[in-house]
């Protein structure tokens, strides 16, 4: 991942996000309470709101800068995202929400492919089905995996795992490990379960109140904040 | 019934159908467009739409037939560039249900839209859809049932229409006479017993219509 965020700053009420932050490594944990601005800081990066100041960067391509009046629509930034309340189409079959991203790059990209997606994410059986029949687990997975076959290149990821067991949890870990290493999408990982940066992230950025006030491997920050 | 009632009927419910079918691309822009955030004049488009629910129907009609009259600016642009007159033939009973019924769609719709979760809007367009596929593959099939709602209101809305009829189209025998037209002729003239049937056929068809409605918008919601 190759994500810079040069002096963004949205206010929005009495709350500010003032972020000046580059991200480099393969899954990047952002830990903070509820509150803190996480969602607000995935939006911008998504394009789905607008910074009042500073620019962002992907790739060496500047999505957004305050200064020249450039801001990328969403639908040309190639990057994922799953909310946390996963948004799936209620009114589309599992099959139809996978389809509803899958970019016509993704056919040349064998890894992007519907079945294979699908199977990677484990729902092959499921994809007749309507997404409001599905359990959380299984709509999770169909989330992640309509992400992936817009063949993003940078997968935001809100909380995705702060309504499931830990049974579940760990079977998604998995799958999140899958997609690092066999999709190539690098991760922007949003959660405030430290057990969850261990086991997934090489870096955790920590925000408090729209700011970050620290970062580093995931051992150092959260043996830290102990 | 005698045959020129039952066709006063038919003709009632063509022109109902065709004011809806008409208003139909026009109100859901129009109420998709309301529940767009930030841009100007939106009280103003939002009142315009709602003013003929709260206008008395008379004083639409004469609005209307200041408009569209041979003399009126939009009348006499029609029939120079096209030969089309309006006032006291069909095209005007057509007119006058169809921007009598258009509130009625418009809010139903406006609700329809409001209630469609933004977020789904918003992954769409990470998902690499521009902001028409966004409109045609999420907000208005998760809105259909709304907006049909909304339809059977302004069908229903137009199929009792009078005041702004009666103005704009007058209540000419065989062209422009609508159920409530002859319902209220009828009574002027002493004829009850003509009166009733018209108003028996009538409850008929608004009770089949917001009944089908619900059951349409019912099976909608269950998908």
């Amino acid at each position: 991942m190759n994500l810079r965020l040069q002096n963004i700053r949205l206010r929005v009420g009495t709350f500010a996000l003032e972020i000046d932050a580059a991200f480099d490594h393969p899954i990047t944990g952002i830990f903070g309470p509820s509150g803190a601005g996480k969602t607000s800081l995935l939006d911008l990066i998504a394009g789905l709101r607008q910074p009042d100041a500073g620019a962002i960067v992907l790739e060496n391509e500047v999505l957004f800068d305050a200064n020249n009046g450039c801001d990328l629509p969403p639908r040309f930034r190639r990057i994922g995202y799953v909310p946390q309340d996963l948004a799936l189409f209620p009114h589309l079959s599992v099959r139809g929400n996978l389809r509803y991203g899958q970019r016509r790059v993704s056919a040349k990209n064998g890894a992007f492919t519907l079945e294979h997606v699908a199977e990677a994410m484990e729902i092959s059986p499921l994809l007749e089905r309507n997404v409001t029949n599905l359990s959380g687990g299984e709509q999770q997975r169909v989330a992640f995996a309509r992400a992936l076959l817009s063949s993003p290149r940078l997968l935001l990821l809100d909380e995705p795992m702060s309504s499931l067991d830990l049974k579940l949890k760990t079977r998604l870990i998995v799958l999140l490990h899958r997609i690092r290493e066999e999709f190539r999408v690098p991760l922007l990982y949003v959660t405030h379960d430290a057990q969850e940066l261990r086991t997934l992230c090489d870096e955790v950025c920590v925000l408090e109140k729209g700011r970050l006030v620290g970062r580093g491997s995931p051992a150092v920050i959260l043996d830290r904040d102990r | 019934m005698n045959a020129e009632a039952w066709k006063i009927v038919l003709f009632t419910m063509q022109i109902a159908a065709l004011s809806t079918v008409l208003i139909l691309p026009l109100g859901i822009a129009t109420a998709w467009l309301l529940t767009r955030p930030g841009w100007r004049g939106k009280a103003l488009v939002e009142t315009c739409a709602m003013l003929p629910l709260f206008l008395p129907p008379v004083a639409t009609g004469l609005i209307l037939l200041a408009l569209f009259g041979r003399r009126g600016p939009l009348g006499a642009w029609l029939e120079r560039a096209f030969g089309i007159e309006f006032v006291f033939t069909w095209r005007a009973v057509v007119l006058a249900c169809a921007v009598m019924s258009f509130p009625l769609l418009v809010r139903a719709a406006q609700s329809a839209f409001q209630e469609v979760n933004p977020r789904l809007e918003h992954i769409a367009r990470t998902l690499g859809a521009s902001e028409w596929r966004v409109f045609f593959t999420i907000s208005l099939p998760l809105a259909l049932r709304g907006i049909i709602a909304g339809a059977v209101l302004a069908f229903a809305r137009a199929l009792g229409e009078f005041g702004a009829t009666a103005v704009v189209a007058g209540m000419i025998p065989g062209k422009t006479m609508t159920i409530s037209l002859a319902i209220y002729q009828n009574i002027q003239l002493g004829h009850d017993d003509a009166a009733w049937p018209l108003l028996a056929v009538s409850i008929g068809i608004v009770f089949l219509t917001v009944f089908c409605g619900q059951i349409l918008s019912r099976r909608q919601s269950a998908r």
